[in-house]
């Protein structure tokens, strides 16, 4: 890798993607934010373009929900600007998609998968609604395609927690939105389910050309499918290709503090401190990995230094 | 109880099965069956939105405060319609905006506005009461007058219960979204604010009407319990909203039939409440979709099926 010398600060914009249109669907500049005394964000800045899969990394309390509400126009920011398709955030239409962390929907509640799905359609409409074909075909249509139809007649809160993220993209894609957000997919899924839905929304998302930004603590299962990476810690954030940002020297820089990336069987672990080498971990020498606390990716524990 | 003079009209004069005499020809049993029939469906559908949104706590709320508003009412010698109207739409309104989003906040601050409020009602009770010159307004407020719902307070009833109606069709879909996830609905561009705001009037409102029919005390029952059956038996918001709204007006319906042949029940031509019937019919049908085994989704039905075997 021969990239240059990257400062967190002010990484070069990334280049068009390789298949997409020069347009960005969404551009993040400058934004910053202070929480409870705290600078939660700090002159944050990427864009995303069309059918980009990029993930959103950071640890526990890095300010990833914060960013992504702030993307979503659910609050304010102290400063910065987010742009969507080139416009600035308005209160309605603005072509993104968003599957929630979380839904608080009751197991008893009359709500099936394909009424959530319907909702997508036009649910902040006011006035009743007309039973049409289409509806129900296009319904049909993106049940079918986030592989839900089994349950489409079953109620969203006895589905699990990948079923109801499945209908929750297809809540938020049957819209055919420019960006979709989601915040934390896999944070209440087990190994297997938060794959799938991985892979899902990555499989969707490029046959619609929806950009996707996705938030995880864990950058792991998201490599086989991330084209672009927003690394998030100590209120501020680097943005590349994967192979650009997560590397020892940026992460360093972007911690204020020696890290180490280490890619071990296609896998990559974020370590604090400067001392390891790869083959040393490689040859198996335990007390390396004892004395420099070997972490996945993001855990709090590797800015705690 | 509260013996208003027609149903007593055909007192004596035969007994038939089912449908005591003059039962289809007093005009009270007319305006108690239609203003009856009409509450029952605006709180059956508001009812499934209440159940749906998580807030029963503030619908039962609303009710114990409408004891405030009846009773100020005829404090004031102003019909109860307009008191418990006043009291729900200020009280709903006032809940939602001592809230925040957190559900667990709303119930505190339904909380602290019922332990004030209820205070008042006490107090106002007590004046009316003393200072009145009979006993039966309190049982008036607490346990309804469908039998003397007449002329103009129906009129009214009737026009607040499709106001209700309709604000419910026009903010359905958002409602919906709502009830999902605040966030979810807020990033499409709802004002989900002023969402709850209103669905907070319109629940003071209907709980309002339903305080007339069946009085303060059981007047949950009327927007709770169809609710909560429709959800046993239903997949979908429309069908939960119509199956509750049915069976709030049937019950509704079959208490004002029994209210009515009740005076000629023995030991005593007196009569019995409306709301007792109303309410032990709901209780009934409650009871009776607990009997049918829910469907089967794809989720976690195996713990229910053991549990919930009929």
């Amino acid at each position: 890798m021969s990239a240059p010398v990257i400062s967190p600060m002010s990484l070069p914009a990334p280049g068009p993607a390789p298949d997409g249109p020069a347009r960005p669907v969404l551009e993040v500049e400058q934004v910053s934010i202070r929480l409870g005394g705290r600078q939660i964000l700090d002159r944050v800045g990427f864009t995303l373009r069309a059918g980009e899969f990029t993930g959103l990394i950071g640890s526990n309390g890095a300010g990833k929900t914060t960013l992504l509400r702030i993307v979503l126009g659910l609050r304010g920011a102290d400063g910065g600007s987010v742009r969507v398709g080139g416009k600035p955030l308005t209160r309605r239409a603005r072509g993104v998609g968003y599957v929630p962390q979380k839904i608080q929907i009751e197991h008893d509640a009359p709500l099936r998968a394909r009424d959530l799905v319907a909702l997508g359609l036009d649910g902040e409409r006011l006035g009743p609604r007309l039973p049409s074909r289409d509806r129900r075909d296009a319904v049909a249509r993106m049940l079918e395609a986030v592989d839900a139809t089994r349950f489409a007649d079953a109620r969203v809160g006895t589905l699990s927690g990948g079923e109801q993220q499945r209908v929750l993209i297809a809540h938020a894609l049957i819209a055919r939105p420019r960006l979709l957000v989601m915040d934390e997919p896999l944070a209440n899924l087990d190994l297997r389910a938060g794959q799938e839905i991985v892979e899902l929304t990555s499989r969707v998302a490029r046959e619609q050309g929806v950009a996707v930004l996705l938030s995880a603590h864990d950058i792991n299962p998201l490599l086989p499918v991330m084209d672009k990476v927003v690394y998030l810690a100590e209120g501020r954030a680097v943005h590349g290709r994967t192979d650009q940002v997560v590397r020892s020297e940026v992460l360093s820089e972007l911690y204020r503090h020696p890290i180490s990336v280490l890619r071990v069987d296609g896998r990559i672990l974020v370590v604090a401190g400067a001392t390891v080498r790869a083959e040393a971990f490689d040859a198996g020498e335990r007390d390396v990995r004892a004395d420099t606390a070997a972490r996945p990716a993001g855990l709090p524990e590797v800015h705690a230094g | 109880m509260r013996a208003m003079s027609s149903p007593r009209s055909g007192f004596g004069s035969g007994f038939r099965f089912l449908f005591e005499p003059g039962f289809f020809s007093s005009g009270p049993v007319h305006a108690a069956l239609l203003t009856g029939t009409v509450v029952a469906l605006v709180s059956g559908a508001v009812g499934v939105f209440t159940v749906l949104r998580g807030q029963s706590f503030a619908g039962h709320s609303l009710a114990d405060l409408g004891t405030l508003g009846g009773s100020g009412a005829f404090l004031f010698g102003v019909g109860p319609l307009w008191g418990f109207i006043a009291a729900g739409v200020a009280v709903g309104g006032a809940m939602d905006l001592a809230s925040t989003r957190r559900r667990a906040s709303r119930g505190v601050a339904t909380g602290i506005v019922l332990g004030a409020v209820q205070g008042v009602s006490a107090l106002l009770l007590y004046l009316d009461t003393t200072s009145g010159s009979t006993t039966g307004v309190t049982v008036t407020v607490l346990f309804g007058s469908l039998f003397a719902v007449s002329g103009y307070t129906a009129t009214a009833t009737l026009a607040f219960a499709l106001l209700g109606l309709a604000s419910l069709a026009v903010c359905y879909r958002p409602l919906l979204l709502d009830s999902v996830s605040t966030d979810l609905a807020a990033a499409r561009g709802v004002r989900v604010r002023l969402l709850g705001l209103a669905f907070m009037v319109v629940m003071g409102i209907t709980v309002a009407l339903s305080s007339l029919i069946v009085g303060t005390i059981l007047s949950p029952a009327l927007l709770i319990g169809p609710a909560a059956t429709a959800l046993r038996l239903t997949q979908s918001p429309l069908a939960a909203m119509g199956t509750a709204a049915a069976l709030g007006a049937l019950a509704t319906g079959l208490g004002v039939l029994l209210a009515y042949d009740s005076y000629h029940w023995k030991p005593v031509g007196n009569g019995w409440p409306v709301s007792l019937f109303v309410i032990a019919l709901l209780f009934t049908a409650y009871l009776l979709s607990g009997l049918r085994r829910p469907r089967a989704g794809t989720g976690p039905a195996p713990a229910t099926a053991t549990t919930e075997a009929a």
